[in-house]
């Protein structure tokens, strides 16, 4: 068994050995920033550090294990200065922490382990790189650059050698892009919400003449679910923003309720028609207490203090990217059956319907703070 | 219960490691482990002549003779075996001179080399623009120039360049330029004859002459349809032993056409480092349905992969290839095959693209080489053959 590995083993550094590619020069440079250290890993071509500093100590053309541990010391003191870490305009002192091999699709690399301490968890890096330049002009150094997530790649080449990086920029993306997810899900399980806005869109695509629903066009119905969420978007966007940033708060128990009982009302308004045609103006009166709602959400998932508005416009953006996906799911399907019985009884009145009662139970159970549904 | 090894597992389980594009560092087991094996041995005499001529810049680096003449050694290595490393080598004995706006004209035609190497033709031009109105006498100037505005299908002045080498080179390189151009922009058949005519009357050239001319003429007879000629040409040319990664690219893609795939295994064996001849040697192994073309795809595919990381695009036109023979891929095979033909017009150019487009079924994408196919008067049995499928494709409801 051991010798059929040996013989494994020694055909796979023929037959890998066999599929190396010519390639132009680069190294690998992977960083990872752990409060105020930088964890560093740096793949160098066998053949650039033989070119560079000589590896092959018998000469035979081939490079050992041996012939390369013996040159850890050369390759730290010839590579370490050819890379300089700043953060915040301080010099982060770097130390080798260990000394390992790859293999790339050209030959193998010495992997070199390190480590920077800076004195602070950087918010900006400058990075200085000139590894090989000398001897070699086409050389590059690829660089990924991971922090708090996110990933940053960059190309040192002998144009671009010392490199800037803000990281404060790549954390406020991040947060960006979370706030927007958080909104998306927020709006995709906030049932109440979706209610709401269907309860005010079953009734976009048709209209009522002499107390009969009858099928619109697909230019006025599209004008009446683009102003109905509108309304509703530009209203709770008002409220969302003013009690994100203390200048009105009400108490959410409050807030609650009145978000089901405008669910309640705006499904009874297709049976019994109180508001009509002004449908949008239902949207914008109830949609400043649903922005409430939204508010409190946000308030929930906690507020960086140093990226308030980030946060709210990125929260608000998912909200209303989450929306627009259900309202392009829910008009083309609406528009296509608008001109069935079935629409018009079934799915308009018997949805209105189901819609109110859900709702009732709702308005019970947060006006008298009891549970009856799972949702 | 005692594991009985089972080497088919454990050999595609080493496939797999090999062919796996995910690096994983690791510590040898043991001091003897080789990890590398170097284009060179310490004694190779190739070997002590680079050394001894580095050695020698390094103590006097503004040489300028010492310089051109190292720039140019790791150039032809580069040539001979396909590895973009002696490029960069090349261009860094030339340091001192590099970012010059009018360096002395020998570092300047060196550069101008080493620059259309790498596909900068445009700053590759206008070096040699500027070297051949400052020295007017400079044969390797003119004869670079020639092969520049060849790549970019400015044929008039390809012409004016292979005349102003008179005098300046053997009449065999000569006629060989005009000889070359005239077979990409007319009467093929003409300057084939002539070609073939002065290399049989020019039994002193030397072997890098014999190699450039009876590459050039495999590449017309084939052009020409001429089979067996080609391959006579082919053979004579790899006879002369001077290695070269241009010289087996095309013949490979001629024996490709033939079908001839094992030849194409026995010509690029132990060749896999170039990406350009892997990827025809794959091809080779894929109409033969060999076992070791899953894993030279996937090889292929890390390199191409790497290559991204660093933003070259050398090998964009075997890039497309790769698309569209291995990957199926027609649309991204059409995307590159337009973009290289931005940069690129050569025969082999020309026909990716209309391989491409021809896959794609999208005629429209094939405009701009069928335009230069009727520009240039170029005769190919290759590309008339796919212009033809295009046209009629053109007109099918």
């Amino acid at each position: 068994m051991k010798r059929l590995l040996t013989t494994l083993l020694l055909l796979s550094t023929v037959l890998c050995g066999n599929a190396h590619a010519h390639k132009p020069s680069d190294s690998y440079l992977i960083l990872k920033t752990q409060g105020a250290t930088i964890q560093g890993q740096w793949d160098i071509a066998l053949r650039d550090l033989d070119f560079a500093i000589g590896l092959d100590g018998n000469g035979n053309g081939e490079i050992t294990w041996g012939e390369l541990r013996a040159r850890h010391d050369a390759i730290a003191a010839y590579v370490l200065p050819r890379f300089n870490i700043r953060a915040d305009d301080a010099a982060c002192p770097v130390h080798v922490s260990g000394n390992q091999v790859d293999n790339h699709t050209d030959g193998a690399y010495a992997v070199l382990h390190f480590v920077a301490d800076c004195a602070q968890p950087p918010a900006t890096l400058e990075l200085a790189y000139s590894l090989l330049f000398d001897v070699d002009p086409q050389h590059r150094g690829l660089l990924r650059l991971e922090h708090q997530g996110v990933t940053t790649t960059a190309i040192f080449s002998p144009d671009k050698a010392a490199q800037h990086f803000d990281l404060r920029e790549v954390t406020l993306l991040r947060q960006f892009l979370d706030y927007a997810k958080e909104g998306v899900w927020h709006i995709w399980i906030g049932f109440d919400h979706i209610m709401f806005l269907l309860a005010l869109l079953l009734p976009a695509v048709v209209h009522r003449e002499r107390k009969q629903w009858v099928a619109h066009g697909f230019r006025p119905a599209f004008w009446n679910v683009l102003q109905v969420v509108t309304a509703f978007t530009v209203a709770h966007s008002i409220t969302l923003s003013l009690a994100t940033l203390g200048v009105v708060s009400l108490p959410s128990r409050l807030v609650e309720s009145a978000i089901a009982a405008s669910v309640v009302l705006a499904a009874l308004n297709n049976i019994f028609p109180l508001f009509e045609g002004k449908r949008w103006m239902v949207a914008f009166a109830f949609g400043l207490i649903h922005g409430f709602g939204f508010a409190s959400v946000l308030a929930d998932l906690g507020l960086p203090q140093n990226a308030l508005l980030l946060a709210l416009v990125g929260f608000n953006l998912g909200v209303e990217g989450g929306q627009l996906a259900i309202v392009s799911v829910f008009l083309p399907v609406a528009y296509y059956l608008h001109e069935t019985r079935f629409y018009r009884h079934a799915v308009l009145s018997g949805g209105s319907v189901l819609i109110a009662l859900l709702a009732s139970v709702w308005l019970l159970e947060r006006v008298f703070n009891f549970k009856l549904l799972p949702f | 219960m005692k594991l009985k090894p089972c080497p088919t597992l454990l050999l595609s389980a080493l496939l797999l490691y090999c062919a796996s594009a995910l690096p994983a560092p690791y510590t040898p087991a043991n001091d003897a482990t080789v990890l590398e094996r170097l284009p060179f041995k310490a004694n190779d005499p190739a070997s002590r002549e680079l050394r001894q001529l580095r050695d020698e810049l390094s103590a006097d680096p503004r040489n300028l003779d010492k310089a051109v003449a190292l720039s140019q050694r790791y150039f032809q290595l580069a040539m001979a075996e396909g590895d973009p490393r002696f490029i960069g080598y090349a261009q860094a004995a030339l340091a001192p001179w590099w970012e010059l706006a009018e360096p002395p004209v020998p570092a300047l035609v060196m550069r101008a080399s080493l620059r259309q190497y790498n596909h900068d033709f445009i700053k590759a031009l206008s070096d040699l623009e500027q070297a051949t109105r400052r020295e007017p006498r400079n044969g390797p100037a003119w004869s670079l120039l020639a092969a520049v505005h060849m790549v970019q299908a400015d044929y008039s002045a390809a012409r004016k360049d292979c005349a102003n080498l008179h005098g300046l080179a053997s009449e065999l390189i000569v006629l060989a330029c005009s000889a070359t151009v005239g077979s990409l922009s007319g009467p093929a058949q003409q300057a084939y004859g002539e070609l073939r005519k002065a290399y049989a009357s020019s039994p002193d050239a030397s072997p890098a002459a014999r190699l450039w001319v009876t590459t050039r003429l495999a590449e017309m007879a084939d052009r020409l349809g001429l089979v067996r000629e080609a391959d006579a040409w082919f053979k004579a040319a790899l006879q002369l032993d001077i290695a070269d990664a241009y010289l087996q690219a095309v013949y490979a893609e001629f024996l490709l056409d033939e079908q001839r795939y094992r030849e194409v295994m026995t010509l690029l064996k132990g060749k896999e480092r170039s990406d350009v001849l892997l990827v025809r040697l794959a091809l080779a192994e894929k109409a033969l349905g060999a076992p070791q073309a899953k894993q030279h795809e996937q090889a292929i595919r890390a390199r191409f992969d790497a290559a991204r990381l660093r933003g070259d695009k050398l090998h964009i036109q075997d890039e497309a290839r790769f698309h569209l023979y291995f990957l199926n891929d027609t649309q991204e095979a059409l995307r590159l095959a337009r973009e290289n033909w931005l940069s690129q017009h050569e025969p082999s150019d020309a026909r990716m693209l209309l391989e491409a487009a021809l896959a794609a079924k999208d005629a429209a994408a094939a405009k701009p080489a069928l335009e230069w196919l009727a520009q240039s008067h170029i005769e190919d049995r290759h590309l008339q053959r796919l212009a033809l499928q295009i046209g009629q494709m053109g007109v099918q409801p």
